[in-house]
């Protein structure tokens, strides 16, 4: 048997590549995505306002802090924060996924324990259970999403230079509006435990009762954000809301 | 009680192991897991067959030795160590499933016993208070506000018997080492070490090939002592800002 | 006296380190005197410690520190299980924090009338000297004791004395206590002063030019038997009890280490002197593979009763008051429920065989506290004995506040042990010996709390202390695996192990271990006469024969093989059983956890012979003839004999 031992200078270099900083990364990512989410939620709420409200918006958007910031400004700096706490985010959760892969190792059979009595745990979440592989169909629908919003690349039910119009022309379609629901019900689930397994990271769940706290908060927030996402979709498909 | 068993049987390290079933016929509802556990094995000694190798030593839920995976679950389905798990928690009839801890770090020594030295070496880097025999204050010279004291208490129950990392989805020995980070962390005596403990115990955790926590908790559901995962969350707390400080 | 042609007189003993002078001067006198070895040298010197419970991590850790090269080993898989981490209720010193007229001098005193004048003065008053640091050393290591809420260590009083000196982390000083040497020593480990090996088996003792110099282990994972030397052996190996194949001792406790070293010339000291402890879970059926201890302060609020009548099968919440028998109460009216241990257990054990015992078998008595519930109501009783109530309802199944807890002695704590001088060295120069491996402060009987006491004072503060006088003769000479007296000790644990492998009889080590846990319970339990000692020595002679003619040992050597290693433990607690018979027998008098039945007062209490037992009963080993007993005779200057009376 080999004793693994560090000396102290490997132990503060590892310390900082540990599981725990990784995690810490992960939350503050985390989170500043989801302020993102909150305030793109509150942009698109603006949908309920009309064409002209939302596609002015998202032009005030561009427009913002001008001349301090060059057109654009606020929503590059917003974009290159974005992209770096998805790919810190991301870095993440491969590196501990494939570190949990190791560490909980497969027997010839596949799998870590050969009962199948207790497939769901003792406890654990749906939520919880789902991070991974819910966190790969968020990314999937992020890359559609944007190329769908963005440049006009794909654009179903008709392309318009108002997004306005292009979102309304794709939530007529089932095919657009299904993915959609299973997107956001995704970002529900991982917001669900992501947004109170953040807090715990950082240090902050230091009591049961403030754990209770944040998991009413994390609930709370979950569905704001799921349903606060779907009305638009689901207004456009339900009630040809916008047509 | 008649059961039946599907036990984990592995000649050594370098074994393959398979699932094995057993009958035992006679169990008593007031016999504990590993009594019925020693009956099996009379009968197998006498039918000239290899006993079943399990840790255990105390019997009474205190040393952490014992602990085997039951049904999918550490230490089975009452929430305590599995000499303290009794047969009346079962039915007449009943197909138990019996497997040691999985994790890559416990590497399975035979049948259902596992190494699980690396929790020592975890402790070696850093899990004490440096106290040289004989160079130590009147134990009154620092009081401990007794909230402290109960607290530090609640988390150095810990018995390291492993069953966290064998229930977690991550394979992480977080509220092991979270459990010591917060006994010694809690109490004045623990201060000046504070910084350096966390950050060792943390390097070696992750050196010995744990996994990492992500807060989901099985651990704590299964730990016999009841350690709070909110010592994890004191933990990461206690390393980001060791880190931050960065003097350690 | 009549030596019954089993064992021989041999001469007298004494304890040569023991310092003359006034008793609170001594242990300064000695330390003082004993020679010092310089720091640059003690990298030079090694020390092995078997065992890792609190006498021994608490020596291995400070030797460690100190700086001798220390190599320690534990038949666990890690130093933090020993069986120390099972003690529950405290650990006693001489603080008087809270100023009740305690004192250095009223511990000692207290500890030498309980152990019934059958310990040393010296060491006792050692002991009560050294227990105020070791409370200080636990604390600093972060012990958590309990606390007020001024933030000040909290004490209980506990086992019938009466000043409140015992220290306690709920119910689980053991563990804390434990738990603190534990991290002692992995921080030594740490630094690289000791080495440790778990999962290793002392089986034989080396001794070279008639000095220890090593010890051979067993591999538990591989098989593969080991030499290691070093220039002193400390065995730290803790209690016999599993002699009687039922106790409250861990699964694994064993007298192996010190059964071995007295195979080759340690003196075993007062083997029949054995703690049965009255609040245990009783045996609930054949397959019983250990027994649970509650803690004695269940006695102070439980009722202890029994039917008046045998075999009364009724609910016993049905049974009338006048048709039960609070026995205790009616024969001891001043002390009650809180007679002592010993008194307690024996107590029991009449009336369970008078047929009035209740439960699986008839073993069992009740322990009620249906009136404290009505006095006190049932949160009050839930929070001082709620976690006790949980463990009882856990593993029999009932509730303890619907119906009768039901207990019953079992064997608790061995006072026997190797015999140590005042410096803890043995017989054999360089085989020093701690904890309850030792019979060195407690005499006939421990006062509850006492225990934790002595290994943490041996192991941190007494052996490393004396240990230096005798490595100040080294470094020894160098000795290799080729050693003849090497290779003889891994020679005969190869044949014993081959031995054992190749009987391939018919019945299981656990059949044999349970068989003469049986006679010893039977015969050399809770009360012991002639003749029930000489048959039990026949029966132990019999059984042991078909042990090495029947008994069938599957596997190999070189595997982890955990009925090879019982096989070997049990082989051994034959041969201790029958000195154990032997001891009780030649003792004719009753004094603490000895009982003789032809030796007892009108009502039935224990009576001492102080005329002819005053004396230390150590044996030396027969090596085929039988044992040659040596007295060391003991003196009371300081606390006067006088016959104990609970009535
Ligand atoms: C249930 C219970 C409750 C108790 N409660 C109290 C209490 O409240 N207060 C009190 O003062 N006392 C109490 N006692 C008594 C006390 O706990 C023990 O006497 C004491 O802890 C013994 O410590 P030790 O270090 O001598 O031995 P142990 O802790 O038994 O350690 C023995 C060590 O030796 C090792 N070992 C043994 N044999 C071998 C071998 N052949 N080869 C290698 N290693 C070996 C083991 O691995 C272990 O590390 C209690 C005892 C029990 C059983
Ligand atoms: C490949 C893509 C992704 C993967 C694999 C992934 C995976 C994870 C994992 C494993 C966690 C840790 C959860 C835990 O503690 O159990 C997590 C946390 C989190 N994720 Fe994601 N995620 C991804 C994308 C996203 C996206 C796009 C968002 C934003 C909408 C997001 C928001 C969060 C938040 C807020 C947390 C909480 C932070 C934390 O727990 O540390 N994630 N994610
Ligand atoms: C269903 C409701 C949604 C609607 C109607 C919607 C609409 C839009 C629109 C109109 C844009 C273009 C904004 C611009 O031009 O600046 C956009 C961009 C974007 N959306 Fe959404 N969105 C929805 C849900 C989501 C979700 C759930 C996520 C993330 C998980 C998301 C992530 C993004 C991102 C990352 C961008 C690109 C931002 C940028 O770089 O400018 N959207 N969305
Ligand atoms: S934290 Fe709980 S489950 Fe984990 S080792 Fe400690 S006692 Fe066992
Ligand atoms: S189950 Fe695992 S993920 Fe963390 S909270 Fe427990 S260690
Ligand atoms: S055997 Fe000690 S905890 Fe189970």
């Amino acid at each position: 048997m080999v004793t693994k031992t560090l000396t102290p200078t490997q132990r503060r270099s590892a310390a900082w590549r540990s599981t725990v900083a990784l995690k810490a990364s992960m939350a503050v990512s985390g989170l500043i995505m989801l302020v993102y989410l909150l305030v793109h939620m509150y942009g698109n709420l603006k949908f309920f306002q009309g064409k002209d409200a939302f596609d002015g918006y998202l032009h005030g958007l561009r427009d913002m802090f001008y001349p301090y910031l060059p057109h654009d400004g606020v929503l590059w700096i917003m974009r290159v924060v974005l992209l770096a706490a998805v790919l810190v985010h991301v870095y993440a959760a491969v590196t501990l996924w494939r570190r949990a892969r190791i560490s909980t190792v497969r027997t010839a059979s596949g799998q870590r324990y050969q009962s199948t009595q207790n497939r769901r745990g003792v406890q654990r979440s749906y939520a919880s259970f789902t991070m991974r592989w819910g966190g790969v169909v968020l990314v999937l629908f992020i890359i559609a999403h944007v190329l769908q919003m963005m440049p006009n690349y794909i654009s179903p039910g008709g392309a318009s230079d108002s997004k306005y119009e292009r979102a309304v022309n794709g939530f007529e379609l089932w095919w657009v509006v299904l993915p959609y629901t299973i997107a956001l019900l995704a970002v529900g689930l991982h917001l669900r435990h992501g947004f109170w397994s953040a807090l715990a990271t950082l240090g902050a769940n230091t009591h049961p009762a403030r754990r209770r706290r944040f998991n009413i908060y994390a609930t709370v927030l979950a569905a704001l954000i799921t349903v606060g996402f779907l009305t638009v979709p689901f207004a456009v498909f339900f009630f040809g809301a916008g047509s | 009680m008649k059961i039946t068993l599907r036990v984990w049987r592995q000649q050594n390290a370098d074994d393959k192991g398979t699932m094995v079933t057993y009958h035992v016929d006679d169990v008593s509802p007031d016999m504990s897991f590993l009594e019925m556990l020693d009956v099996l094995n009379e009968q197998l000694t006498l039918a000239g067959d290899d006993p079943i190798a399990f840790d255990h030593d105390c019997r009474e839920g205190i040393c952490g030795m014992c602990g085997v995976v039951i049904n999918g679950i550490a230490h089975g389905p009452e929430n305590t160590t599995t000499c303290q798990l009794h047969m009346r928690s079962f039915n007449d009839g009943d197909v138990i499933d019996v497997e040691p801890w999985r994790a890559q770090p416990f590497t399975v020594v035979k049948d259902l016993v596992v190494d699980r030295s690396a929790f020592d070496r975890i402790i070696q880097a850093g899990g004490y208070i440096s106290a040289p025999t004989g160079a130590a204050p009147d134990a009154h010279a620092v009081p401990v506000p007794k909230k402290s004291a109960d607290h530090a208490f609640d988390a150095a129950t810990c018995i390291g018997c492993g069953a966290c990392v064998a229930a977690c989805p991550n394979g992480s020995a977080m509220l092991f080492t979270a459990a010591k980070v917060t006994h010694l962390g809690l109490l004045p005596q623990g201060q000046p070490e504070r910084d350096s403990r966390v950050v060792g115990m943390v390097a070696q955790h992750d050196a010995e090939g744990f996994g990492g926590c992500t807060q989901i908790g099985e651990c704590t559901a299964v730990c016999p002592k009841g350690i709070d995962i909110s010592d994890i969350s004191r933990l990461n707390r206690d390393l980001l800002g060791a880190l931050a400080k960065g003097d350690h | 006296m009549t030596d019954y042609d089993l064992y021989v007189e041999g001469e007298q003993i004494a304890d040569m380190t023991a310092p003359s002078g006034p008793i609170s001067e001594r242990w300064d006198f000695r330390k003082f005197n004993a020679r010092l070895v310089n720091p640059a040298n003690r990298r030079k010197l090694s020390v092995i410690v078997v065992g890792t419970g609190l006498a021994g991590a608490s020596a291995a850790a400070t030797l460690g520190e100190a700086g001798y090269n220390v190599k320690s080993f534990c038949y666990q898989d890690s130093p933090r299980r020993a069986h120390s981490i099972a003690a529950q209720g405290g650990i006693n010193a001489a603080k008087n924090y809270r100023n009740d007229g305690d004192s250095i001098y009223r511990l000692f005193y207290d500890t030498v009338k309980g152990g019934d004048f059958r310990s040393r003065e010296s060491n006792v008053y050692r002991l009560a000297q050294v227990s105020v640091e070791i409370i200080d050393q636990c604390v600093a290591q972060g012990v958590p004791f309990a606390r007020e809420y001024g933030g000040l260590l909290d004490n209980r009083s506990f086992g019938g004395v009466q000043v409140s000196r015992t220290f306690y982390a709920r119910g689980q000083t053991g563990q804390q206590l434990l738990i603190g040497a534990y991290q002692a020593l992995e921080r030594q480990i740490a630094a690289g002063t000791v080495e440790m090996n778990t999962r290793h088996e002392m089986l034989e003792l080396i001794v070279v030019d008639g000095k220890a110099r090593g010890i051979i282990v067993r591999d538990m994972t591989t098989g593969e038997i080991e030499t290691h030397f070093a220039d002193a052996v400390v065995l730290a190996s803790g209690g016999y009890g599993n002699v009687f194949f039922l106790s409250t001792n861990a699964m694994g406790c064993n007298v192996t280490a010190t059964w071995r070293a007295h195979r080759k010339g340690a003196l075993f000291a007062n083997p029949c002197y054995t703690q049965i402890h009255p609040t245990c879970i009783p045996v609930s059926g054949h397959h019983q593979s250990k027994l649970t201890l509650m803690s004695e302060s269940l006695r102070n609020d439980g009722r202890i009763w029994v039917p008046t009548k045998g075999g009364d099968e009724r609910n016993p919440r049905d049974i009338p008051e006048d048709e039960r028998d609070y026995y205790l109460e009616r024969q001891y009216p001043a002390f009650g429920n809180l007679v002592p241990r010993d008194i307690a257990s024996r107590a029991a054990k009449y009336v369970c065989d008078e047929g009035r015992g209740v439960g699986p078998g008839g073993l069992g008595v009740y322990l009620d506290f249906a009136d404290a519930i009505k006095r006190l109501g049932r949160e009050t009783v839930e929070a001082k004995y709620g976690n006790l109530f949980d463990m009882y309802q856990q593993i029999t199944g009932e509730n303890p506040y619907e119906v009768p807890m039901r207990i019953y002695p079992a064997v608790h704590y061995t006072m026997g042990g190797l015999w140590v001088d005042y410096d803890l060295q043995s017989s054999i120069p360089g085989l020093f010996v701690t904890g309850e491996a030792n019979f060195s402060d407690h005499g006939a009987n421990r006062l509850g709390a006492s225990a934790l006491m002595q290994g943490l004072a041996d192991g941190y503060f007494v052996l490393p202390a004396t240990i230096n006088d005798y490595l100040a003769n080294g470094p020894f000479d160098d000795i290799d695996e080729s050693h003849p007296a090497a290779q003889e000790a891994a020679e005969s644990v190869r044949s014993r192990i081959d031995t054992l492998l190749s009987i391939n009889g018919e019945r299981t080590v656990d059949s044999f271990h349970r068989d003469l846990g049986n006679i010893m319970w039977e015969y050399c339990g809770m009360e012991r006469t002639e003749g029930g000692l000489l048959k039990a020595i026949e029966l132990i002679r019999e059984l042991k024969e078909e042990f090495w003619s029947n008994v069938k040992v599957t596997g190999q050597n070189e595997e982890l093989n955990q009925t090879l290693e019982r096989a070997g433990r049990v082989a051994d607690f034959f041969e201790l059983g029958e000195l154990m018979c032997i001891d009780a027998l030649h003792r004719a008098e009753s004094c603490g956890g000895h009982f003789r039945a032809e030796s007892q007062t009108e009502d039935g209490e224990a009576l001492r012979d102080d005329d002819n037992f005053a004396y230390v009963g150590a044996w030396e080993y027969g090596d085929g003839g039988k044992p040659v007993l040596r007295k060391e005779d003991l003196h009371y200057e300081y606390v006067e004999m006088k016959q104990r009376s609970y009535k």
